[in-house]
């Protein structure tokens, strides 16, 4: 089987380039995953360098552009692939080296979408004694969007977020905001929404669906953000 | 020349090594205390492995059935095969009910009952009232409960502001007088910088190893860094032998279907369609312990009713169950199952075989998550600014054998105590002088400049290759059953492998992200825990918990009831008493172990 792979050694190269790489028929097995390939082609070449961890689809760590679609590595089939394989680092951020991207923009817009529980006002601790109840429909709304693994598939796969990545908050940390203004648990959902109300952090959003189409945990940043969008228009005729 | 005159030294109160459950759990602790606090991981945090556990967190909050924690605790004693340390146990157990309404707090969306409480599952080993019913203490968010504590974590965190150091590899720790840890040397993955942490405290929250054997749930992380970082440093690693093999892997390829499966009502079939488990454990069957449950599996398949054609594997069956129950309550595995064997759980049964899981051994420690050796007399003495937490630290609430839905438990548990531990210290004490020690790092330059070596020729044997064989000899050496000349087998194979090592030359000599060099490091640390388990088994002559011996078959409390402790130097094993009391009950007495 064929591959060629995008390299960059910011030491040795002065510009990336593809590779072209054959993996033996024989290796590759029906069920064998593209990680296990790149793993086989590591032991021909060390120096490739692509990030892995879990090896089953839920720790996010092995995002890329495979064929020209954004996918986990780890659970996508080889057999499934036309060949060459063409393999490059997701989309539109910096690469570090190879298949490995500099994700830091990508982690300051969930910092910046304050992913975390406001159950109490500031300065009020919490009641150690009780669970706060909510219901299993309330609980049903956190589907869809607690389960991000914040591979980065979706928001590398946005045009928008390509052309302003540093103000458009993108669709992963837009998913993760959705996530905390739909939790009946949070008592902060009028100034989330009045955070995110702005031409750039949510309404670069053009609706394109890049982000739902190449999420591979099968989740919907794209309805996600238009909920976002129509709870601040409500909250607005509130 | 590897060199550290220059090298960049950062100063905090506390650094932790490694950002799972444990590792977050304490830092948050520690930065709203308004200690300076420092979390270096190898992964972005919300890719360490805590993200792949699946069934839940055990908390006797008696949501579905009635429940308390002494129960809680004499079911995590009887599992642990009375190897666990009742005091350490009892507070582990008390304290579970906080700590998960603390995490339903933070925003963990648990699954919910109508009543709106924490939904709670059945899992195995865990009974009402001493062992005479089935209780149902797994508090669980489908099941990926492990995805929704550790994001939830990193989420307290990022609220409270703790400093990380992502993708920086922990190389070894430093000390600044024999008796005092003073920080650690990393690496800067991005960079290929060698920097330098200096902290009053240093704690150790890598993690598990299972990636020492060839069939495993762990993620390739899971290489026991921290664990080989102190038995360098020559402090002892505690029972080693203990290492699970959880019964449901998917066969021949390893991911965890969580045992979940069966609590919501799954069981396992053997090649005649026969659900086995109640000729193993009669009273609850599927749902017995899982050294109990892997050892009947292997049993099954040893004595020629393993399904498929090759017969190496038995089936978990849930079609008997509702379709929408196994999409609601078990989501994850079923895509699982559905992506790694292609069947569909609702209506095909999946064929699993034990695969490793968990080390119930680690980095000694007593409950307060400081790392403790034995003095010169043999009893135990904690290390000054070292303490360990999570699945790396042997506190030991496990003992042989871990109950599901206790390691998420003890990372919460732990993490939080030895954090206020640590606190409660350096409230008092952080002597004005300490970043100004003198440190002896030449031996770390060594081990590192071995791996700057330049090979004239072309790398023969690849650190890959090295790594794929011992996983293979542990494997064969010390899986579910065991014997002394599997084991003998396995000490004469180790020393070649290691001199392999030795030999061994990097062909990616680059600085920015070199995971060649990172995976020769991550190698050394494997071979330290080959060590350490394979003697620390071979000289166990009982069968207690996951340490299944096919020549001592029983449990031998006159001679065997004692911590396995091994240290580096000429592979020496020492041993420390089991604590048989408890805090504020009665210890329960070692008695046969029946389910």
């Amino acid at each position: 089987m064929r591959f060629s792979i995008y390299r960059y050694n910011p030491e040795a190269d002065e510009q990336p380039y593809c590779q072209d790489y054959e993996l033996d028929d024989a290796l590759i097995g029906d069920e064998m995953m593209l990680l296990g390939a790149l793993e086989k082609l590591r032991e021909q070449d060390p120096s490739l360098t692509f990030r892995s961890s879990c090896g089953e689809g839920v720790c996010g760590s092995d995002g890329m552009n495979v064929n020209g679609e954004n996918r986990l590595s780890c659970i996508t089939r080889v057999s499934e692939l036309t060949q060459p394989v063409t393999i490059r680092p997701l989309p539109g951020l910096p690469v570090i080296r190879d298949l490995v991207i500099d994700m830091t923009l990508f982690y300051e817009h969930y910092h910046a979408v304050e992913p975390y529980l406001k159950p109490t006002p500031a300065g009020v601790s919490i009641d150690l004694d009780h669970e706060l109840l909510q219901s299993p429909a309330e609980r049903e709304k956190l589907d869809g969007s607690y389960e991000c693994i914040l591979c980065g598939c979706c928001s590398t796969s946005c045009p928008s977020f390509w052309w302003n990545p540093d103000k458009f908050h993108g669709p992963a940390a837009l998913l993760a905001a959705r996530r905390f203004v739909v939790d009946s648990r949070d008592i902060t959902t009028r100034e989330r929404l009045e955070n995110l109300d702005d031409p750039y952090k949510t309404f670069r959003c053009r609706n394109i669906q890049n982000c739902t189409a190449s999420c591979p945990k099968g989740l919907n940043p794209s309805q996600a953000i238009q909920e976002l969008k129509s709870l601040m228009l409500k909250k607005q005729v509130d | 020349m590897v060199a550290f005159e220059n090298i960049d030294s950062f100063h905090f109160d506390v650094v932790i090594v490694g950002a799972g459950g444990a590792g977050l759990r304490a830092a948050l602790q520690l930065s709203q205390s308004s200690q300076r606090v420092a979390v270096v991981s190898k992964v972005f945090p919300t890719r360490s492995h805590t993200v792949a556990a699946q069934g839940g967190i055990n908390a006797a909050l008696g949501n579905n059935t009635e429940d308390n924690w002494h129960w809680h605790m004499y079911d995590t004693i009887k599992g642990s095969d009375y190897l666990g340390d009742q005091d350490a146990i009892e507070f582990m157990c008390r304290e579970a009910s906080e700590i998960v309404r603390e995490l339903e707090h933070f925003g963990v969306p648990f699954s919910r009952t109508d009543q709106g409480k924490i939904y709670q599952r059945p899992f195995g080993g865990q009974s009402r009232n001493f062992g005479e019913s089935q209780a149902s203490r797994t508090c669980a968010a489908a099941d990926r409960t492990g995805h929704a504590i550790l994001q939830t974590l990193y989420q307290q965190n990022i609220q409270a502001g703790t400093t990380f150091f992502n993708e920086y590899f922990a190389i070894d720790l430093v000390k600044d007088d024999p008796q005092r840890i003073a920080g650690m040397v990393v690496m800067n993955m991005q960079t290929g910088e060698y920097q330098l942490i200096r902290a009053h405290a240093v704690m150790i929250a890598t993690g598990g190893a299972c990636q020492l054997f060839k069939t495993n749930t762990n993620a390739k992380i899971n290489t026991g860094d921290g664990l080989a970082m102190v038995a360098r440093a020559g402090l002892p690693l505690q029972d080693m032998e203990f290492w699970q093999f959880h019964p449901t892997g998917v066969a021949n390829k390893g991911m965890l279907l969580s045992e979940a499966a069966r609590g919501e009502g799954g069981v396992l079939r053997n090649a005649q369609g026969e659900a086995f488990m109640v000729n193993y454990a009669p009273h609850v069957k599927d749902l017995a312990s899982r050294d109990v449950v892997a050892r009947a599996i292997a049993i099954e398949v040893k004595e020629g009713r393993g399904c498929g054609p090759n017969k190496d594997h038995v089936l978990l069956d849930l079609t008997h169950l509702d379709a929408e129950i196994i999409k609601k309550r078990l989501p994850g595995i079923r895509d699982l199952a559905l992506t790694f064997a292609g069947l569909d759980m609702c209506t095909d049964p999946i064929p699993v075989y034990p695969t490793a899981h968990y080390m119930m051994g680690g980095i000694p420690t007593n409950f307060k998550g400081q790392v403790l050796t034995l003095n010169e007399q043999g009893e135990s003495i904690p290390v000054t600014g070292l303490y360990a937490v999570g699945e790396c630290a042997c506190v030991s609430v496990h003992g042989a054998n871990r109950l599901g839905g206790n390691s998420l438990l003890d990372i919460v548990v732990f993490g939080r105590a030895a954090a206020q531990e640590i606190d409660r210290v350096l409230q008092n004490q952080k002597p004005s002088d300490f970043f100004d020690q003198p440190l002896d790092l030449s031996r770390i330059a060594a081990r590192l400049q071995k791996w700057e070596n330049q090979s004239s020729n072309d790398v023969k044997d690849p650190t890959g290759v090295i790594k794929s064989d011992l996983q293979a000899a542990m494997q064969e050496g010390c899986g579910v059953f065991r014997n002394a000349e599997t084991m003998q087998a396995l000490i004469a194979k180790l020393e070649p492998i290691e001199h392999r090592i030795h030999q061994a030359v990097l062909s990616d000599h680059s600085r920015a992200f070199n995971l060649d060099r990172i995976e020769a490091l991550e190698l050394e640390n494997l071979m330290t825990l080959a060590y350490a388990t394979a003697h620390s088994a071979v000289l166990r002559e009982e069968s207690r918990g996951a340490h299944s011996r096919i020549d001592f078959t029983e449990r031998n409390d006159v001679d065997w009831l004692k911590h396995s402790l091994y240290f580096i130097e000429n592979h020496q094993v020492r041993y420390k008493p089991v604590t048989l009391t408890a805090l504020t009950v009665e210890g329960f007495k070692p008695k046969a172990r029946v389910y």
